[in-house]
């Protein structure tokens, strides 16, 4: 994989992969467009990436924000300049499940920061890497609605509330034992009707 | 119990379910202004009811209606700011998981008065779960006729699509978030023009909080003069108020306007008082970018006055001694809250979140986090507290959209009401090292015993 030949940067990866949608998939980015005004199909960008991370890989790659770009008839430095904005776009590759802690003000004044340390210290990895076998990314988010529950993290989008040091262990190694689901039906994809 | 009338049926089980939401009376509103009122009606009562943006502004939502540009041809658009991203707020998430048809009625309605044919739901990101929810009720209302061409035999026709953001709290801001709907970065756009001339795609649009529109059903149901009857003065009817920080019970709940914040935070039918039996330090009352108050000016104005949850009584000595309503998120700190620790941890937040547009904004809360976070790590000066103050100064009033305010407010307040405690932070680096979260003995003459 060589990194950021397309782009001066060095967050973005190219990988000269072809990449692709299913016929299923570009159905629904069909029905998608159709949502907005004839013309107007910049507008499913956004959904259509969360689709694109979803199915491509975990990230978005050079490769797939052209691919993106192509399907909507935009300039691919459109895409690329949107996928920079958003902090749910990973623009490298991460690991299969991505921990994001809330590290805002009502989180941490509720145990937050005890339970973003001891993540650290179990998984000896620090905000913004991968644990050495590819299960685990690690990052801080900003508030993530959940303040009434805190200490909250997402993991791969799905809340995970009322945190403690002991129940995290837990979590993480239940996320280990995970056999491989059908994670489909919670798709962005299949949101959507 | 204080009156419900947002989240009356929240609690019926199945009440997600258009068949349970039927059977307890919904869509009554829709079948009402549908049926019996012409959109100038439906929006007379909105106007009447005294209803106020439930996003943070406080806007009044029948004027904001009225500006509408209705003699284009252009198509208009409704929509609804479900970007709830606020710290401290929850409220936008707990109606839609708990109750998503009361908004998909407050849509209709709302669709109807404005005449929008289209009305899109900008939901955040992170709130996907949500989205598969929203989906499924608007499915529903479709099939029931509620959605759809020519609604109820009428010749209102209305497709509702929800529409997800990827993370970023400016998108919150409606011109932010209309750029972000129209695929592109979320940078809030000039005002004028209004959304109300040129909004979505250039077309006249209302920007509307989750909250607000759901209000519209029971605006409808009892009628404009009945819901300004609820509330004290121009803080009309009902607002969720969401709960969160050092109290017993964090969560969600619907008071009407004027409780006050004395009862709201120690009642058991609320807050239920400080966890762990601590005392009450300070208060943010209205999200996390409202200015924060300490324990006294929280409890009662500076006129000695009861403090109550309302739009006026918040303000109450402007930001000298007040506040504001903001967004209903209130965060209740204790008596080991540090306040340079938490005005870092918040700075953070909006440095974050700046766009990087307007260089107040984006240097100034880049600024203002270095150095906080110095004296907050027993590295910082005295001259840093001015300096903070200088720097919050130059940033408020001078940006597009409101963030810059917003990362302004917090600082300047933390340091107009907990001076001394910034003040010790930077005589003692040595003491405050190995102090996380500490009662630091300087300051505690702030802090309210109970």
């Amino acid at each position: 994989m060589d990194k950021g030949n397309i782009i001066n940067h060095h967050l973005y990866v190219k990988e000269n992969k072809p990449v692709s949608f299913s016929e299923d998939m570009l159905a629904k980015v069909r029905s998608l467009i159709g949502r907005y005004p004839a013309g107007k199909q910049k507008s499913a960008l956004l959904p259509v990436l969360h689709i694109a991370q979803e199915e491509l890989g975990g990230y978005l790659s050079v490769d797939s924000m052209d691919y993106v770009a192509s399907l909507l008839g935009l300039n691919p430095i459109e895409v690329y300049e949107v996928a920079t904005f958003y902090s749910m776009f990973y623009l490298e590759k991460v690991g299969k499940y991505v921990l994001e802690v809330c590290h805002t003000g009502p989180c941490a004044i509720c145990g937050g920061e005890e339970v973003l340390q001891h993540i650290k210290d179990y998984l000896q990895i620090e905000t913004g890497e991968t644990t050495p076998d590819g299960l685990f990314t690690l990052k801080e988010v900003e508030c993530l609605g959940a303040c009434g529950n805190g200490p909250a993290m997402q993991v791969n989008t799905e809340f995970y509330e009322h945190l403690t040091s002991k129940q995290v262990e837990k979590i993480l190694e239940d996320l280990r034992q995970k056999q491989e689901e059908d994670r489909s039906s919670k798709g962005w994809a299949n949101l959507f009707s | 119990m204080g009156k419900l009338v947002l989240l009356e049926k929240a609690g019926i089980p199945g009440i997600r379910f258009i068949d349970v939401y039927l059977a307890s009376g919904g869509y009554k509103a829709v079948r009402k202004g549908l049926l019996e009122m012409t959109p100038v009606q439906v929006q007379q009562e909105v106007t009447r009811s005294g209803l106020r943006g439930r996003g943070g502004a406080g806007f009044p939502t029948g004027l904001k209606w009225s500006f509408l540009d209705r003699k284009t041809n252009r198509p208009r658009y409704l929509v609804c700011n479900a970007d709830e991203s606020e710290p401290g707020t929850f409220k936008d998430r707990y109606l839609m998981e708990k109750i998503p048809h009361l908004l998909i009625e407050g849509l209709i309605l709302s669709s109807y008065a404005l005449g929008a044919r289209t009305c899109y739901i900008y939901i955040r990101g992170e709130f996907k779960y949500l989205v598969g929810i929203l989906e499924n009720a608007i499915r529903e209302a479709k099939h029931k006729g509620y959605l759809g061409e020519k609604i109820l035999g009428t010749d209102f026709s209305l497709d509702i699509y929800v529409h997800p953001g990827a993370g970023a709290y400016i998108c919150g801001e409606e011109t932010a978030l209309l750029e972000s709907l129209e695929g592109k970065r979320g940078n809030p756009r000039n005002k004028p023009p209004f959304p109300a001339y040129k909004g979505l795609y250039d077309c006249p649009t209302v920007v509307n909080n989750v909250e607000t529109l759901a209000a519209v059903v029971p605006v409808i149901i009892m009628g404009g003069e009945a819901y300004a009857r609820i509330g004290i003065g121009k803080s009309t009817g009902t607002k969720l108020m969401s709960a969160c920080g050092n109290i017993n019970k964090p969560g969600v709940y619907e008071i009407e306007m004027g409780l006050p914040v004395e009862e709201f935070i120690y009642s058991e039918e609320y807050c239920g008082g400080i966890k762990n039996g601590r005392m009450l330090k300070a208060v943010i009352p209205g999200g996390s970018s409202v200015p924060i108050l300490p324990a006294d000016l929280a409890l009662n104005t500076a006129k000695a006055e009861p403090r109550l949850l309302s739009y006026e009584s918040l303000a109450e000595g402007d930001f000298q001694s007040g506040s504001m309503l903001g967004s209903g998120g209130f965060i209740v700190y204790d008596e080991d809250a540090c306040m340079v620790r938490n005005t870092w941890n918040l700075t953070r937040f909006y440095r974050h979140e700046s766009c990087g547009q307007c260089s107040p904004c984006r240097e100034g809360t880049a600024w203002m986090e270095k150095v906080l976070y110095r004296i907050e790590h027993g590295q910082g000066r005295m001259s840093d507290i001015d300096l903070l103050v200088r720097i919050a100064n130059n940033i408020e009033g001078k940006t597009i959209c409101p963030l810059g305010d917003a990362a302004a407010w917090p600082v300047a307040s933390a340091i107009r009401h907990f001076r001394r405690e910034f003040e010790y932070h930077a005589e003692h680096p040595e003491a405050i090292k190995n102090i996380r979260h500490g009662a630091i003995g300087a300051i505690q003459d702030r802090i309210r015993v109970r």
